[in-house]
């Protein structure tokens, strides 16, 4: 009981020094320098807190995923996340207790991107008929969960299947700078051995990196960005955030420079995400996808049109275009 | 020295034998060459030697360590099959890519001078040094087996393990690989390379390995182009695909 009780103590002292000390501080000046309320508001200051939190694990993680050919492990553990969410609705509604839902999201999600890990490891490969029969176990199990008792939860459910601003309460932004902190002191110690097996897996095994455990790792890394996200994104949205970002930044040289430009366009993308949701009163992770989707296009028409004008206009620059096509088709020889 | 010792291994996928009894020793600075038909178990017998696979019986050491358990992955540098088509869109730069072969002796930690040192020598050793900040993704195949070769040199390898290196390879860049090959052998890179084109492995390798499950022959190139050993085991293979269909 001590324990308990000293643990939400610090818990509190936390939440204050990171929630007001510093956030709140910054973002109040932010509000009186640019004479924007909106910086002020409290929940709003938490909203773009997660936005920047969101902006920044989505990427540093989904990087791994995408040139992987995993970006589907994304949706399937939001759907255990729900579950999870579920379970901690349906155990609190039932017996009176108030644990945070996003913790039970967090071990079920967890529990799933293991249970993945291993079905593919004796699948051999990828199988989307694994990460299928997870991620439509674990809706079921939500839904059933949702269903078993009076409603009452199928409310509160809600806010976590689409997304909201006002879900971010103060003890949920804590919790999502915690795991977003996990999160990227994870990726900064396994970054070399995430970036050999990514780059090639049969490599990294014959130097004696255990891929295995880190593709463990990255699995549950997983779990954790999609249950810190969930709470703005959304279960049914989050997965974008591991993907979107990193497909616009692939033509960026450089894996570095591409995952931190992944983290740059991520954050335009959920600041005005969040800006737009606030001042139409839309749907938060809706906007922050489709914002990420314009960002999307915009990077992959832009260089070309561009290309295209260079070429029509100098000899010189035309020719090094034609000299990078000439580049990439003579790779299958 | 030897550096693998093979000694009576048998491997199976379920109940499909892929490797049957087979050993052989490869000995330090050895250029061997690993022929057999498509499905022969050229790539298991490799994949077993260096320790991706573990054998269901018989015995194999790596640097005079049980393979499965050898922690000498920074002396081993491996280079896979079809590299040439792999990870296109991956934005990883040539710099990168062989900077990984640091990683097993460094896998946390601040790169040194000596780290530094070794990839820009590997870099200009294959003769890549003004690709480094190019694209893997953008390189041609042959630029890009240069890059998994150059991996292996930075990490100080002294044992080269090659699958099939050069497919998708135009014929000039393949010529040009193999004196390279040739010329780290000379100075006294152990190498293995499985390779179905057998003129080449016949000019470049110094022993030759012919495998059909069984090992069908073991010595000099000399020997191997006057025995029947080629016709035996690609023989054998056809009356094995007849018998499948």
């Amino acid at each position: 009981m001590i324990i308990v009780l000293s643990l939400s103590t610090a818990t509190d002292s936390i939440t204050e020094v990171i929630l007001d000390d510093i956030w709140g501080t910054a973002m109040d000046a932010l509000s009186k320098l640019t004479g924007i309320d909106m910086f002020g508001f409290p929940f709003m200051q938490r909203a773009y807190l997660a936005a920047v939190c969101i902006a920044l694990i989505g990427p540093l993680v989904g990087s791994f995923l995408v040139h992987r050919e995993m970006a589907m492990i994304g949706d399937t553990l939001a759907h255990s996340a729900f579950a999870g969410v579920a379970a901690g609705l349906f155990v609190n509604a039932t017996f009176g207790t108030n644990v945070p839902p996003l913790f039970t999201a967090l071990i079920v999600a967890a529990v799933a991107a293991l249970l993945v890990q291993t079905l593919v490891d004796y699948a051999g490969a990828y199988h989307d008929t694994s990460l299928a029969i997870v991620l439509a176990g674990s809706f079921a199990v939500g839904s059933v969960l949702v269903t078993a008792t009076d409603g009452g939860i199928a409310v509160g459910i809600n806010s976590y299947l689409f997304g909201s601003l006002a879900t971010v309460t103060r003890v949920n932004a804590t919790i999502l700078v915690v795991l977003s902190l996990i999160v990227t002191a994870g990726i900064t110690v396994a970054y070399r051995p995430l970036l050999y097996i990514t780059f090639d897996e049969v490599g990294a095994r014959a130097a004696g990196i255990s891929v295995r455990r880190y593709n463990q790792l990255l699995a549950v890394l997983t779990a954790v960005v999609v249950v810190a996200a969930m709470q703005i994104m959304g279960v049914i949205l989050v997965a974008a955030m591991l993907v979107i970002p990193v497909a616009s930044a692939t033509s960026i040289r450089g894996f570095k420079r591409s995952i931190m430009g992944g983290v740059c366009l991520g954050l335009v993308s959920t600041v005005a995400g969040v800006t737009i949701s606030y001042q139409y009163d839309v749907a938060a992770g809706g906007t922050i996808v489709l914002v990420a989707i314009a960002v999307y296009i915009v990077g992959m028409i832009g260089p070309r049109a561009r290309n295209s004008l260079v070429s029509e206009h100098t000899e010189g620059d035309s020719a090094t275009v034609t000299g990078v096509n000439a580049e990439g088709s003579d790779k299958g020889e | 020295m030897a550096v693998i010792e093979v000694q009576e291994v048998t491997f199976a996928y379920g109940t499909r034998p892929v490797v049957e009894q087979v050993s052989l020793g490869v000995e330090s600075g050895e250029f061997l060459g690993l022929v057999g038909p498509n499905g022969s178990g050229k790539t298991t017998l490799l994949e077993l030697m260096i320790g991706l696979r573990p054998a269901d019986s018989g015995s194999i050491t790596l640097f005079g360590d049980p393979a499965q358990a050898s922690t000498q992955g920074d002396r081993l540098g491996y280079v896979p099959q079809d590299v040439a088509n792999a990870k296109d869109e991956m934005p990883i730069t040539v710099r990168e890519a062989v900077r990984m072969g640091r990683y097993p002796q460094k896998l946390v930690g601040r790169f040194t001078d000596a780290d530094r040192d070794a990839v820009e020598s590997a870099l200009q050793r294959v003769e890549i040094a003004d690709l480094a900040d190019r694209r893997v993704g953008r390189l041609s195949g042959g630029q890009r087996q240069r890059v998994f070769i150059a991996r292996a040199l930075a990490s100080d390898a002294d044992l080269l393990a090659l699958d099939e290196p050069t497919v998708g390879v135009d014929a000039e860049s393949r010529e040009a690989f193999y004196d390279l090959l040739n010329e780290l052998n000379e100075d006294g890179m152990t190498i293995i390379l499985i390779e179905h084109d057998i003129g080449i492995v016949t000019t470049h390798a110094s022993k030759i390995a012919c495998l059909n499950q069984e090992l069908f022959f073991h010595g000099d190139p000399e020997a191997f182009v006057e025995t029947n050993a080629l016709a035996d085991a690609y023989g054998g293979s056809q009356s094995i695909l007849q018998h499948n269909h």
